[in-house]
């Protein structure tokens, strides 16, 4: 079994919920290491973008929503498929280029998508998933679903023009949306002391008349706090909001990064407040887990992503001889 | 059979007020489209009728706009994108190329993106180099568009309707001239639907086969009369879509004709008919050809403001009648 249900509520509110959340991270963590270690043997190719260190930010997010609700992701998107509560095996299929992959090895990495969990897709474009989440917002709006629609997005993101555009739209028609800015500190090698003249990214929301907060994003039962506040907002008809996650991203920005522009000091320190650890800490300090238990939740994610693994090794290598079919959906189908 | 002389403007108003009849999935967003009626009028009276809500004025914001509608389609809706001028598409690009185009293909096929965006184009306005341009070779590149270009109002009804209710993005440029003149033949009242990916052979002569498409297709027309007082006849070509593209009828009329002409108001360099000539001369009917294939297109130029100038960068009914008897002439 590669998929979980998905548990919605406080991270902190039980031993359910608590070791959901820990189970959730761990996931995350151990997929990512998994697909580094599969890139650094040669058995993936292209590129990867991976969030080791930022898994508080999706994981409490995504506890706050429903499974109707839903999401657009960016490039650095498994954390955010995974919290969703996406398939680890088709995701790994996916990025070994097989038939059974999310996409049919179409998409890769940066376009998974996830219809049935809410999940309209990763995005290779920096910026791209917020218009198209302002979009399903005003779908939702329209039709009256009652889902909300958290667009997650980096720091980068906040400087494209696709963002001031979607924030406004927005704002002006009330819609449904969360706009999620995980601030990892880094646009590729560009730093948000070089990228912003403001302090707290979240400041943004001033100029659109949208209410902006900023979290310690490594804190999953802050994460949920805010999102959940957020919700709540969204749902009532009152409109979007800006969360900031402030977080950090352990490895490069991608598998050719050389770390040249951030010190191996600055990465130590930021490893010190691991999400995981920190999640550990308080639920061991609330009496919500054990020693024990804690163990447990991370050899079960460890043996989840291990079957993923294997299990999509032995799926088909995607066929090109189906590529033209595959551009356009058929008329009437 | 109706006898109405529609307007281009009319007929698509008539094709957009049908569906948004028919499906409540269907809604309108675009800049000015509500009370003012479409900076070229086209929306007209639809806010009156169908409120605020679906015909729905945006800021002037068009990467927003385009990506709202496709995060829309994403769930469900199917939205008519209105950009005033084509030449706003730029504004929007990342989302009508990397989103809109590819999402249904890279996402493995799970989502798809029934999104009509509607664009004014052309030249002929004295608008000048940024508001003229005519753009569709551009979208016709880009794998997972479909681009309907419209040459008459019959034509521009039916063929938005089938646009609308295709699953895919659908680039729809209109020019802008011929908005407000009525058209050769009558639109049918209610609906009909014109299938996107079918050429349309509208006369059929001895000498020339011509293919051209939007505005470019009635000033064939007018020049076809013309050359009929001399005895030279032409087969005249509207592939009405430029992706999908219905080469077949080219190919049946140069076993006829022998000689082909294509005419577009695109430049000349790298424009959308350079790929009929490719067809022609890697495909079935190459053989046939007695003559060099004639290509008449806009000047590489940007569009001009001055009144002598704009005409002179995009190819006129006296142009086309000269080329025409000249491949006649010389290629016996």
């Amino acid at each position: 079994m590669t998929t979980a249900e998905l548990v919605t509520g406080h991270p902190l509110e039980s031993p359910e919920n608590a070791r959901y959340a820990l189970l959730t991270m761990s996931r995350i963590r151990k997929l990512e290491e998994a697909v580094e270690d599969l890139f650094g043997r040669g058995m993936m190719h292209g590129t990867m973008h991976l969030s080791i260190g930022q898994e508080a930010s999706p994981t409490g997010v995504c506890m706050a929503l429903n499974i109707s609700d839903q999401i657009t992701s960016t490039h650095r998107g498994h954390g955010h498929c995974v919290a969703k509560g996406a398939d680890l095996t088709r995701m790994v299929a996916e990025l070994l280029g097989k038939e059974n992959g999310y996409c049919g090895g179409r998409g890769g990495s940066m376009h998974i998508a996830d219809v049935e969990t809410g999940n309209l897709g990763a995005n290779g474009i920096v910026g791209g998933g917020i218009p198209i989440a302002v979009g399903a917002a005003l779908a939702s709006q329209l039709m009256n679903k009652g889902t909300v629609v958290v667009s997650f997005f980096g720091d980068g993101a906040m400087n494209e023009g696709a963002f001031h555009e979607a924030a406004n739209l927005a704002a002006i028609w009330k819609l449904p949306v969360i706009f999620v800015c995980e601030n990892n500190k880094y646009g590729m090698s560009s730093s948000t002391e070089l990228a912003f003249a403001i302090d707290n990214l979240s400041e943004r929301g001033l100029g659109y008349g949208i209410p902006g907060f900023t979290f310690d994003g490594n804190d999953v039962a802050a994460v949920y706090e805010a999102t959940e506040t957020a919700v709540k907002r969204a749902r009532a008809g009152e409109g979007p909001t800006i969360l900031e996650f402030v977080t950090y991203r352990w490895k490069g920005h991608s598998r050719s990064d050389k770390n040249l522009y951030r010190t191996k000091e600055e990465i130590d320190e930021w490893k010190k407040k691991d999400p995981i650890l920190f999640f550990e800490h308080v639920v061991r300090d609330k009496g919500l887990l054990n020693d024990e238990e804690i163990a447990e939740i991370h050899a079960l994610a460890t043996s989840q992503v291990i079957a993923a693994v294997n299990e999509a090794m032995k799926g088909k290598p995607a066929d090109p001889a189906n590529l033209l079919d595959a551009v356009f959906k058929k008329v009437n189908s | 059979m109706s006898d109405r002389m529609l307007t281009m403007s009319e007929a698509l108003r008539e094709a957009m007020s049908i569906a948004l009849e028919e499906r409540p999935e269907v809604f309108i967003l675009g800049e000015d489209i509500g009370i003012y009626g479409g900076a070229f009028g086209v929306t007209g009276d639809l806010y009156h009728r169908f409120g605020k809500e679906r015909i729905r004025d945006t800021p002037i914001s068009e990467l927003g706009i385009v990506g709202a509608a496709v995060g829309a389609t994403l769930s469900g809706m199917r939205p008519i994108v209105e950009i005033q001028f084509s030449d706003f598409t730029a504004q929007a690009m990342d989302q009508i190329v990397n989103q809109a185009a590819k999402i249904h293909f890279m996402v493995g096929g799970g989502l798809h993106v029934p999104l009509v965006l509607r664009a004014a184009g052309g030249s002929g306005t004295g608008a000048a180099a940024q508001h003229s341009q005519s753009l569709e070779g551009w979208f016709a590149n880009v794998p997972g568009l479909k681009v309907v270009i419209p040459s008459s109002p019959y034509e521009a009804k039916g063929l938005l309707l089938s646009s609308i209710d295709d699953p895919n993005p659908v680039i729809f440029i209109e020019h802008k001239l011929l908005y407000k003149i009525p058209g050769r033949e009558p639109v049918p009242e209610g609906a009909y639907r014109i299938p996107l990916g079918v050429s349309r052979v509208l006369r059929e002569g001895k000498d020339l086969t011509v293919v051209a498409t939007g505005i470019m297709v009635s000033r064939v027309l007018s020049a076809a009369d013309e050359l009929d007082k001399d005895g030279v006849t032409l087969t005249v070509i509207d592939p009405r879509t430029i992706s999908p593209l219905d080469m077949d009828p080219v190919y049946a009329s140069l076993e006829k004709t022998g000689r082909l002409m294509v005419v577009q108001e695109a430049p000349e360099h790298g424009g959308f008919l350079n790929e009929v000539i490719a067809k022609v001369a890697t495909g079935p009917a190459l053989g046939h050809l007695i003559a060099p294939v004639a290509r008449l297109a806009g000047m590489n130029i940007p569009i001009p403001y001055a009144p002598q100038l704009e005409k002179a960068a995009v190819p006129q009914i006296p142009d086309i009648v000269k080329a025409a008897r000249e491949v006649v002439a010389n290629w016996r």
